[in-house]
């Protein structure tokens, strides 16, 4: 496909950008022209011959149970073909109340006539049409018995939990804190306060199921294609080959459509049972319930400095919000395990059960809440020492990993440091707050945070093959949630065939394909791009292994390491005259492709060695009219270092998303539960602020070069959620610069302001 | 949603006489209506399409001197037309702070005026709301409210109006021309929505079936061009109702304000006219002493109806500000962001 605005972008001359190379060049997205003609298939695009909607009935009590429902009324109303309820629900293989491997939830599916949380489905109703199904589920007219809901961070009951985000340890101690607060000649107790967040993907959950016998095609979009497939099948009982899961486009996703929830299982159940396919798409409003969200926190910490700023005791404590009936406990306090050196490091978190759903991964689970309390805290600590916050940040790097003592596989966070500061001029920034004004008499202040995000692999397959004509199909089942994966992921399969990647054909985000591992983490490109780097040179060393071995061939007995491939060709290392086209050599073996596969996963080795983390540092600036208290962010400088930087066109989106995911996150984003029926009452796209584009300030991204030759062959970390990471701190810390308010509770709004 | 009618009547008569049958609405753009259709707030039997109707849609410049404005005009032409933002640049600045661009294209003159509240517990089918259901009672009270009236409110319901344009307006003394069963009249706009009382389910003081034709403002309304704003709080630039907003227009002669307009929105059932502030302002000086005075009469009745007390300082703060820039003088053209208090940036993004 032409890159149609790479001259719009300066060539970026970065070390790691290799001359012929796919991988470093600004391509514009390979999907971009479908999409923006409506091309591009979304499951909900789905219409099968035949098909029916479902359209799921919600509770409006968060906790009690269904005491009726009219389902002879809502069977009558005209289009209506079928009533799912608990009383009539086929069974399932597996019990959703039971936690099913490491990414299982528990989740409802008309189990039984409990709620747990409003927006809970309590019916499915089927009808020919949308509208038809629409108002069969509202004739369903549920009459429930109520019992008080528990909301918020005194509702419910507090515990231990045993673990947090998925799998992690919830508390974690280095070093002796108490004497560490004792030596402090200054000490900061401070907290924060972070509101429950949904993910509001643009496009809504929607499932398309159609059954032929026992296989099952489903179109749904996923980051998880293999794995879900897998899932889904275990719950239908049939083998994880009949399930054809298809996903090739989300319209967002940000850790939402990496989980089973129960309207994708209740779709499928109605398709089974209706012998016709059925489609069911979320409306907005059941996107907060059934489908996760990042959990609130209450965040306690306690920092000791010595004279000088230097950390003695890093303390932080997280309180976060779960369902009654699973666990996500957003990890903040985990934020301050890997960023600055402290001698002594202790985190602790609680949780608290209320009615909601239950809690879920959401872009930069964990990091961005607890980034953004630890970033205040450090500008506190900063104020308190007199200290430039910037400075402070350097008095405190961390050259080896706090948490582990190990060494940072790369990182290049004072780079980000310096080159941010000089981009945004924070040089010269009064020390106090409410020292700068602009003409018009608005309060104007800088403020600066850190951003961390580790850069993890997971596992992922990939095939290569390459054919007479001299193209290739590479094929993996990656997910592209908007990110560039269709493009990324393209670039870096061209590379390990060295091909032009005009010659790539790539297959992507079905389950047919191979394991492409999960669009999560930031550790998608790393993970599916070596996987699909593997399979390309797998490819070229059995294409080189015929070469070296034919007397016809130019590089007869070169080796399958003495060549290297380029342009589709394979050339001789030593001697460059020496060199013959994939076509020629598969024509002469008499073959039409030669396949390769590759595997993407990290080292162990490295793994035990390195702590492995993308860096950056953000810096603000916020104007804020001193009688009014409005906000305006007026500018974002980003610098991070992120490892090899495959594509910079879409690797600067994916950080200004995270930023303006950071803007949101500081200024405008709360779900707002009405605590008497735990009901959210801002359940809609107009009451659930993100921010518009009239909210977003000059923003720069700068990409910091890195050399990581530990994290994997290809030098790969994630850009995917490191944005919000710093960026809500330093938007927090520049209001405060402004203003000399310290707001604890997030999102800032005007009252907060105006004092 | 539930089963309707759809009907689209080819003249005002016979949309009157399909609007006035019982459970029918009329529908314009929709844009308010038909989101509380879907979400089951309201389920009206029979929709009337106005959109259709001739001659409802134009924006005419009356002999007096006033203008004339169809009810069928889009929001967004009303806000471009050249003689009426020149006539009234509040009010066309607050029809561009209103709702987004899209939805600007859209939303008509009429349909402004009868957007029902956004209290959530209005829009929420399953709340207790007095305004949707009469007698049901009032979730808002003791519920999430930091945003509900401080002016004018009632025990029975403590909504605010969300409209931006009608701030403005009301503040020029817009008159509301109305066709029905009955004929022809005209309501001051001030007096067209009512406070909630212990009826707050009367939202307007339409009878059945009668249908906003146009709206007039009359020849003193355009004595305000060259000291006219509207200023506008809220929680994001765009598409974004207003926690406060206000409407300052002046008449300045040799350093004496001869003449003021001023309202409020979001603070009330209604847009807030506050005469009591404008008559402070007549023969004053247009400095921050004079105007903050005022400011402090437009609240003197302000009460907190829940957790909103801050909005009475708000507002006054807002009222100020916006008599302070009005003195300042009418942009020579439409700030980017308009009715921002960030509006001071120079260079091509400055103006929209």
């Amino acid at each position: 496909m032409p890159d149609h605005m790479s001259d719009t972008i300066p060539f970026s001359a970065a070390p790691h950008v290799r001359l012929g190379s796919s991988s470093g060049q600004p391509i514009t997205r390979r999907d971009g022209v479908l999409k923006v003609t409506g091309a591009a298939t979304y499951a909900a695009d789905n219409h099968p011959a035949g098909m029916l909607h479902a359209v799921i009935a919600v509770s409006t009590i968060a906790r009690g149970r269904v005491a009726s429902l009219d389902v002879a009324a809502a069977k009558a109303h005209p289009g209506v073909v079928e009533v799912i309820t608990p009383a009539n629900r086929p069974p399932l293989a597996l019990d959703p109340d039971v936690k099913h491997g490491m990414f299982g939830f528990r989740f409802d599916a008309l189990q039984n006539d409990r709620v747990r949380y409003a927006k809970q489905p309590i019916a499915v109703v089927v009808a020919q049409t949308l509208e038809a199904a629409t108002e069969g589920a509202r004739l369903l007219s549920p009459t429930y018995e109520i019992e008080p809901a528990r909301i918020g961070f005194d509702g419910g009951e507090h515990f231990d939990p045993p673990m947090v985000s998925i799998g992690a340890p919830p508390n974690f101690d280095r070093g002796d804190l108490a004497a560490g607060l004792s030596a402090a000649a200054h000490l900061i107790d401070t907290h924060y306060e972070t509101p429950a967040q949904y993910h509001n993907a643009m496009e809504p959950h929607a499932i398309v199921a159609e059954w032929d016998s026992d296989r099952l095609t489903i179109d749904t979009p996923n980051q998880a294609i293999v794995m879900m497939r897998g899932a889904f099948a275990e719950f239908f009982d049939v083998p994880a080959e009949n399930v054809h899961l298809r996903s090739p486009f989300l319209g967002g996703g940000f850790g939402s459509k990496a989980i089973m929830a129960g309207p994708h299982i209740l779709c499928i159940l109605a398709a089974r049972m209706l012998r016709r396919p059925v489609k069911l798409v979320l409306p907005r409003d059941q996107m907060y319930g059934p489908v996760g969200h990042r959990g609130a926190t209450q965040q306690h910490l306690r920092l000791g400095l010595d004279a000088e700023g230097r950390l003695t005791a890093l303390e932080h404590h997280a309180l976060a919000t779960t369902s009654s009936f699973d666990d996500f406990i957003e990890a903040a306090a985990n934020a301050s395990h890997n960023l600055y050196a402290s001698p002594a490091i202790s985190t602790r978190h609680r949780a608290v059960r209320v009615d909601i759903g239950t809690p879920g991964p959401m872009r930069a689970p964990g990091e961005a809440s607890g980034s953004a309390a630890l970033e205040c805290a450090l500008d506190e600590a900063a104020a308190a020492c007199g200290i430039d916050p910037l400075e402070m940040r350097l008095r405190n790097y961390a050259d080896i990993d706090p948490a582990t003592g190990r060494p940072y596989s790369a990182k290049a966070l004072r780079a980000c440091y310096a080159q941010g500061a000089e981009r945004f001029g924070w040089a010269g920034r009064p020390l106090a707050p409410r020292q700068m004004r602009c003409d018009a008499g608005h309060l104007i202040g800088w403020g600066m945070g850190s951003a961390l995000f580790p850069a993890p692999m997971f596992q992922a397959e990939a095939r290569a093959t390459l054919r007479a004509d001299g193209t290739a199909l590479v094929e993996t089942a990656g997910a592209d949630m908007g990110q560039g994966a269709w493009t990324v992921l393209a670039q870096i399969a061209a590379d390990g065939l060295g091909l032009d990647i005009e010659k790539i054909e790539f297959r992507s985000g079905s389950s047919d394909l191979p394991d492409g591992g999960v669009a999560g983490g930031s550790g998608h490109t790393a993970t599916a791009g070596s996987a699909l780097h593997n399979a390309g040179t797998d490819a070229i060393a059995k294409l080189a292994e015929i070469a070296a071995n034919d007397p016809a061939s130019p590089l007869f007995g070169t080796g399958n390491a003495g060549v290297e491939a380029r342009n589709g060709r394979l050339y001789h290392r030593s001697d460059r005259s020496r060199s013959e086209s994939y076509g020629d050599i598969l024509a002469r073996a008499g073959l039409a492709t030669i396949e390769g596969n590759g595997k993407g996963g990290r080292d162990p080795a490295a793994a035990e060695a390195r702590a492995m983390f993308s860096h950056g540092a953000v810096f603000a600036e916020v104007k804020v009219d001193p009688d009014l208290g409005q906000v305006r962010v007026t500018r974002l400088v980003g610098a991070f270092a992120a490892g090899r930087i495959i594509n910079p066109r879409l690797a600067r989106s994916q950080l200004y998303g995270g930023m303006i995911w950071g803007l949101s996150f500081a200024l405008h984003e709360e779900a707002i539960h009405d605590r008497r029926s735990g009901r959210i009452i801002n359940a809609d796209l107009a009451g659930y602020h993100i921010p518009v584009h009239a909210d977003i300030p000059e923003m720069e991204a700068l990409l910091i070069d890195e050399d990581d030759p530990y994290v994997n062959g290809l030098g790969i970390k994630g850009v995917g959620e490191i944005g919000i990471t710093g960026t809500v701190g330093a938007i927090a810390n520049a209001i405060w610069h402004a203003t000399g308010v310290r707001v604890r509770r997030f999102p800032i709004r005007i009252e907060d302001l105006i004092g | 949603m539930n089963l309707f009618d759809y009907v689209r009547p080819a003249s005002v008569a016979e949309a009157v006489a399909a609007g006035s049958q019982p459970g029918a609405a009329y529908l314009a753009a929709g844009t308010n209506l038909l989101d509380l259709m879907k979400g089951g707030a309201l389920r009206p039997g029979r929709l009337v399409d106005v959109t259709r109707l001739p001659g409802l849609d134009r924006i005419e410049t009356l002999a007096d001197g006033g203008m004339r404005i169809g009810a069928m005009v889009r929001n967004a032409d009303l806000a471009r037309d050249p003689a009426f933002a020149a006539a009234y640049p509040a009010v066309a600045e607050a029809l561009l702070s209103g709702a987004s661009p899209q939805l600007r294209n859209a939303a008509t003159v009429g349909g402004n005026l009868m957007q029902h509240t956004r209290c959530a517990y209005f829009h929420d089918a399953a709340s207790a709301c007095n305004r949707r259901d009469p007698g049901a009672g009032c979730d808002a009270r003791g519920g999430e409210n930091r945003n509900h009236a401080v002016l004018g409110w009632s025990d029975a319901c403590i909504a605010t109006h969300p409209s931006d344009f009608c701030v403005p307006l009301v503040a020029l003394d817009a008159v509301v021309e109305i066709e029905g069963p009955d004929g022809r009249r005209d309501v001051a706009l001030e007096d067209f929505h009512r406070l909630p009382g212990t009826t707050p389910e009367r939202e307007t003081v339409l009878r059945a079936g009668e249908l906003i034709t146009a709206l007039r403002l009359p020849p003193e309304a355009g004595g305000f061009r060259t000291h006219a704003r509207y200023l506008k709080l809220r929680e994001r630039t765009s598409f974004a109702f207003a926690i406060v907003s206000a409407a300052a227009m002046l008449r300045i002669e040799g350093g004496t304000i001869q003449s003021a307009r001023l309202a409020l929105g979001g603070v009330a059932a209604k847009p807030w006219r506050a005469k009591a502030a404008e008559e402070l302002l007549i023969g004053a000086a247009p400095t921050v002493e004079s105007f903050a005075t005022a400011a402090e009469a437009a609240l003197t009745e302000a009460m907190p109806s829940g957790d909103n007390a801050y909005k009475i300082e708000l507002a006054k703060r807002v009222l100020k500000c916006a008599l302070l820039l009005a003195a300042d003088g009418t942009p020579r053209r439409m700030p980017a962001l308009p009715a921002s208090v960030f509006n001071f940036d120079t260079g091509c993004h400055s103006h929209a």
